[in-house]
């Protein structure tokens, strides 16, 4: 028992470090997938196949693959080479790949909804942007709610893979203890602490569609 | 009812129709559905659109509003060209914001209401004026209390739609749409999707309407609303306007045989 307060500590640094890049990424990817689907399913051709191309671009790719290239390739690219430090390198990863991730459970949301919501803000007056802010868009984060709940809960999870720039997330943070010491022990605590995680995030969510069932 | 007196002045001038449509013609990909329709409505008209399913009476009401872009012909709304035919005989429409100001003078009801769910029977009702007209909340409070009164759910107010029976729903959609002050009232087959017990309460709340003197265009199927409250009825049928004439007449003496062959088929 003692052995476990006396590793609380270096673990719960390491949460900080998840959740840190947990939270950052979610403010970055969720705009900017709601802009990507906005795109993908306008009617600029061009634009949404590119759309279209980096959603299979990211979804096809490892995220691992994506993290290194972004942080060790990235800097000898031509005109675009940047040498990001390991934190913010880590962050635009994940926050590109998720992006396209959410881009598509932002378009089935938008497309799910039936025309007659379209046709019945169109003949109010409604302008399209209008009618995405005010009638369409809201009833769209009801209906993502499950698949947003899945996609935020992998993404917990997701982020030790920053182990691989030598970030002291987590997962890093309980295997160098569990090196030092000669004990799983950490192991089983960084696991009770991602559970804890997502259990957070799985009631927030149970939560959210909770109050938005009142129209149902 | 002061949202019907104090409407501002039309600024055409008095002598245009509310509605003016000429040699219409839609085609969806290969199947032409409307083939050169015709029809004006002069103000405080109330028009019944009735004929067989598929005759092309929904695609012409949608054609008005812009929810459906002609081929070919003519729509004049209140004396402001919506669409006109240019030298080769194809229909070009004026720029997007004078369409959207001319169509924002037409209120729509439509078969399945299309209320927005996620907003409660009064939100539904002041939405469209605050964020299109930028009207104050409390401006528009009292006079979407006052539409509720006269539809007969003000006691709804806080009800979201999922809450109610068609018949509510419809009228709510009628309040939702006369909280724009249209000057004209296009219905497409409003009772349509009701239980028989329900559409008395919805036809009720337009006969009012109708007597309050709005211009109304209704793509219908109930032969007692088209008797009794129309001032005149058209029949449509493979995409043609077959017959128009005041009501009574209609009902009477229907002309072509085609309207004789529809109205004994309805009985």
């Amino acid at each position: 028992m003692d052995y476990i307060l006396s590793i609380l500590g270096p673990l719960a640094e390491g949460s900080l470090v998840t959740l840190k890049l947990f939270f950052i990424t979610l403010a970055l990817a969720v705009p900017l997938g709601l802009a990507l689907a906005l795109i993908r399913i306008s009617r600029f051709t061009v634009a949404s196949q590119a759309v279209n191309g980096y959603i299979w671009l990211m979804r096809g790719t490892p995220l691992m693959l994506q993290l290194l290239f972004i942080y060790f390739a990235l800097p000898f690219v031509p005109v675009i080479g940047v040498r990001l430090p390991d934190f913010p390198a880590a962050i635009v990863a994940f926050a590109l790949n998720y992006a396209a991730y959410f881009a598509e459970i932002f378009r089935a949301g938008i497309q799910s909804i039936d025309r007659g919501q379209y046709e019945g803000a169109k003949v109010l007056g409604f302008s399209y942007s209008q009618t995405m802010r005010r009638i369409v868009l809201p009833q769209v984060v009801k209906r993502i709610l499950p698949p947003m709940s899945n996609e935020t809960i992998t993404l917990v999870k997701d982020t030790s893979l920053i182990y691989v720039l030598a970030l002291n997330d987590l997962l890093r943070a309980a295997r160098g203890i569990v090196q030092r010491d000669f004990t799983i022990t950490p192991f089983i605590v960084a696991a009770g602490f991602y559970l804890l995680m997502t259990l957070v995030l799985t009631w927030f969510f149970q939560r959210l569609e909770k109050r938005h069932a009142v129209y149902d | 009812m002061p949202s019907m007196t104090e409407r501002a002045p039309v600024t055409s001038p008095m002598t245009s129709p509310m509605i003016l449509a000429n040699g219409i013609h839609k085609r969806f990909g290969t199947n032409e559905v409307l083939k050169g329709v015709s029809l004006t409505l002069a103000k405080g008209e109330v028009v019944a659109v009735i004929g067989p399913s598929g005759s092309g009476k929904s695609t012409f009401l949608r054609c008005l509003n812009h929810l459906e872009t002609i081929d070919a012909g003519r729509i004049v709304i209140e004396g402001d060209v919506l669409a006109d035919n240019d030298a080769s005989g194809h229909a070009h429409y004026v720029a997007d914001t004078e369409v959207r100001r001319i169509c924002a003078r037409m209120g729509m009801v439509f078969q399945h209401f299309n209320l927005f769910p996620h907003l409660t029977v009064l939100q539904n009702v002041i939405e469209a004026p605050i964020t299109v007209k930028g009207i104050k909340r409390e401006v528009i409070l009292p006079k979407a209390e006052e539409l509720l009164k006269k539809v007969g759910l003000f006691d709804k107010c806080d009800a979201y739609p999922s809450r109610l029976s068609g018949g509510q729903k419809q009228r709510v959609a009628i309040a939702r749409a006369l909280a724009m002050e249209p000057d004209i009232m296009l219905f497409d087959e409003p009772t349509s999707a009701l239980d028989p017990e329900l559409t008395g309460e919805v036809l009720r709340t337009m006969r009012q309407l109708a007597e309050e003197r709005m211009t109304m265009l209704v793509v219908t199927h109930e032969m007692g609303f088209a008797r009794e409250v129309a001032s005149r009825v058209v029949f449509m049928d493979g995409g043609e306007l077959i017959e128009s004439r005041p009501a009574a007449e209609f009902f009477a003496h229907p002309e072509h045989p085609r309207t004789r062959a529809f109205l004994e088929s309805m009985l």
